[in-house]
């Protein structure tokens, strides 16, 4: 049956539990020291060089990578719990996340030994920022018209082409880019492309800002002017990235960021309503607790079987579909029900500012990583209608 | 997904030969119900929450909840559901389950059954479910010098009034006035008016689950078969990306519904865990039968909205299951209360903690 949905019923372990309260004590201590502002004006993860160090240094990156590139095989549900205690405590994690969501894990699977051994580790400690060159201005959600070009040199590759919409960029260590190396054959659109590791110190690269609305310095262009990329710096076949990007996506769709991202104005909602809200009030974040919940435990039980080494490919599109929905619209509920608040409830500024800030950087949240459109399309082929 | 248990897949066996919703709904009158009841009864799998020695198939709670997911996958008009809850009651009030259907009561928020100082029962309570045709009633009932007790109450000595929910299915006012239970015993320490809700919703959050897996493998079948435009309706992206929103409601449901359950069968109590997961689960549920329902009925245009058709045996149930046992808005107002209480700082723990 092509419509067979899993989501068992799946618990963390008991030592997610003692990870959980060495994590959450970890933050306690660094809020004290100032290093970590739950209620921070930045919001959606800070870049802290010091922060991620520390973060190295507690062992919570690269968890599930092997001791010898200087990971700690553990498992992929601890990992889990990592990741959302640190997203709801608003933690500066933006140096590292990404080299430990993806980057680190393709580099794994497909990197040269030469750089796994140079860069792993260092991903490890919290010193390496990662970015994802993926997006061109005339390709988006359709990675297969990418047309940067890495072109045949002696001991290497030469590229040319810009990126766009390249978060991080300018304070990446590396990127990850797709480049085309070989023209699109007549059979298959999407052979020809061969992702890379580019160290972003490499002459011929240049980062150009490209502001956000809300007026963050997010995304840039990143231009490749005769950029040489040595041979030992292809991930995995030339010609063939189309095959090695479908089951890592599972991954990066259904974590705990997926859901969380707005998470602060739920709580801050709760906070302004009061600890004896009205029946509308009540009603209202009662049906927010419940989407959430349910959301959390469709993503726990997603990472389930990620650990038990399934590829629940169309399960993971699904709770990133549901969830980037549902936070995107969780600032703009929150803004009816609390439509009146007294005007002197503690924490009305506190609110107000958040929220206004979650109701900017929604629109984004169904774009990065995947738009609804391609997840409903990934789903659809799972449901045997493509 | 395939039934991971025996007892869940004896009634999925079952529930296909004797429930399946195609003959259900060409069939001209009742005469089905009968036989069918029969063979679940003859499989254990109505009482499979009461333990042997008071009658019933002593099965785990979770087996019980997969069987309800079952019988919500082929929309069965029977009440295997309220049987089960109400043996789960009586049991846990240490009374024997008479054979044959039972319901229980009270289904809604706010209604109270009284017990006289002579033992004998009066009071009203409305919307139960199947109560016509159930040969005994469970109830929850105040002493009228304290305390809660449990009731096995006959049937007949009740009026049961007509009516069915918008389901299909009966669904009763029942009243009676100094009625003698043939059993009664005190409710055991945490079995109160909200914990037989709680088991209600769970019970009836599975149920919708598995009919909204049922109304996805149908609106997918049909839109690979049905054309228009010279190919298939599915082949349309509009279509595929509507379809696309029904899985993601069902599973939520799936997942809201299982994890509910999940808690239930592992607790040792009617405990503040079993509240967030059970409550949540009939909101989320209740939130994905009304979006699901309109979607597949979307797909299907004119002829599933036909009596012909079996969509509405499924759309139907959802609609009135969402009422059973606490709606949404009811319990979101419990949950919300709760959450406030406990405070913004509380949240995150709480949900962290499931």
């Amino acid at each position: 049956m092509a419509t067979e949905l899993t989501f068992d019923a799946i618990r963390l372990p008991p030592e997610c539990e003692a990870l959980r309260q060495d994590v959450r004590a970890f933050i306690a201590k660094e809020i004290d020291a100032g290093s970590l502002d739950p209620h921070g004006g930045g919001i959606d993860g800070a870049y802290s060089a010091d922060f991620s160090r520390k973060v190295g240094a507690k062992g919570w990156i690269g968890m599930t990578w092997p001791k010898k590139y200087g990971g700690h095989e553990r498992s992929f549900l601890e990992r889990y719990v990592v990741t959302e205690e640190f997203r709801v405590a608003n933690a500066p994690v933006r140096l590292h996340f990404v080299a430990d969501r993806q980057s680190g894990p393709v580099i794994l699977k497909y990197g040269s030994e030469r750089i796994k051994a140079d860069i792993l580790p260092r991903i490890c400690r919290g010193e390496v920022c990662f970015a994802i060159g993926m997006s061109e201005p005339n390709s988006g959600s359709d990675l297969f018209a990418a047309r940067t070009k890495a072109t045949r040199t002696k001991g290497g590759w030469l590229v040319n082409g810009t990126k766009i919409w390249t978060s991080n960029a300018h304070q990446a260590h590396y990127l990850i880019g797709l480049f085309r190396t070989s023209p699109p054959s007549k059979e298959n659109r999407r052979h020809g492309l061969t992702q890379f590791v580019v160290d972003m110190k490499t002459p011929g690269i240049t980062v150009n800002p490209v502001y956000q609305m809300t007026g963050a310095h997010d995304f840039n262009e990143v231009v490749f002017e005769d950029a040489f990329m040595p041979d030992d710096h292809v991930l995995g076949e030339v010609d063939g990235a189309w095959k090695q990007a479908t089951s890592e996506l599972a991954y990066e769709r259904s974590g705990p960021e997926r859901f969380l991202e707005t998470f602060y104005v739920l709580t801050e909602l709760v906070r302004v309503l009061g600890q004896r809200p009205d029946t509308r009030g009540a009603e209202g974040i009662g049906r927010l607790v419940a989407q959430v919940h349910t959301l959390r435990r469709m993503s726990v039980s997603v990472a389930g079987m990620l650990h038990a080494g399934k590829e629940p490919v169309v399960e993971a599109a699904i709770v990133k579909d549901v969830g980037t929905i549902w936070e995107q619209e969780l600032p703009h509920k929150a803004r009816d029900l609390a439509a009146f608040v007294a005007p002197e409830s503690a924490n009305r500024a506190t609110f107000e500012e958040r929220l206004g800030y979650a109701i900017m950087i929604a629109p984004k949240l169904t774009i990065q990583g995947g738009t609804t459109e391609i997840l409903r399309g990934i789903i659809a082929r799972g449901l045997g209608l493509r | 997904m395939e039934a991971e248990n025996l007892v869940a897949e004896t009634a999925r066996r079952i529930l296909a030969d004797v429930a399946d919703p195609q003959s259900a709904n060409r069939a001209k009158d009742d005469a089905w119900k009968g036989p069918a009841w029969a063979a679940l009864e003859e499989a254990g799998l109505t009482l499979a929450w009461v333990p042997d020695a008071l009658g019933g198939a002593g099965a785990e709670l979770a087996d019980g909840f997969a069987v309800l997911r079952e019988a919500g996958r082929c929309a069965a008009a029977l009440p295997l559901a309220e049987t089960l809850l109400a043996g789960w009651l009586l049991a846990k009030a240490g009374i024997a389950s008479p054979k044959g259907a039972l319901t229980c009561g009270p289904a809604r928020e706010g209604e109270q059954v009284t017990v006289s100082g002579n033992g004998t029962m009066s009071g009203t309570v409305r919307a139960i479910p199947f109560a016509k045709g159930a040969k005994h009633l469970a109830l929850l009932a105040q002493r009228q010098e304290g305390g809660l007790v449990v009731a096995l109450l006959d049937a007949s000595l009740a009026h049961i009034g007509d009516g069915t929910s918008i389901g299909g299915d009966p669904q009763n006012r029942v009243s009676f006035k100094a009625a003698r239970p043939s059993a009664i015993s005190a409710a055991p320490a945490g079995i109160d008016g909200q914990a037989l809700l709680l088991m209600g919703a769970a019970a009836r959050a599975m149920q919708m689950a598995g009919a909204l897996e049922a109304i996805l493998e149908l609106a997918v079948h049909y839109a690979n078969e049905r054309v228009a435009f010279a190919r298939p309706i599915g082949k349309f992206q509009a279509v595929q990306h509507n379809l696309a929103r029904l899985a993601g409601e069902t599973a939520a449901a799936v997942a809201a519904a299982g994890s509910a359950a999940d808690t239930i069968a592992r607790a040792s109590s009617i405990d503040e865990a079993v509240l967030l997961e059970a409550a949540a689960a009939k909101i989320r549920v209740g939130e994905a039968a009304g979006e699901g329902a309109a979607i597949a009925h979307q797909v299907f245009g004119a002829i599933g909205f036909t009596q012909e058709h079996t969509l509405h045996r499924f759309t139907r149930r959802l609609w009135a299951w969402r009422d059973d046992f606490g709606n949404e808005s009811a319990w979101a107002v419990k949950l919300g209360n709760l959450v406030a209480a406990k405070g913004a700082d509380g949240l995150w723990p709480m949900l962290a903690a499931r």
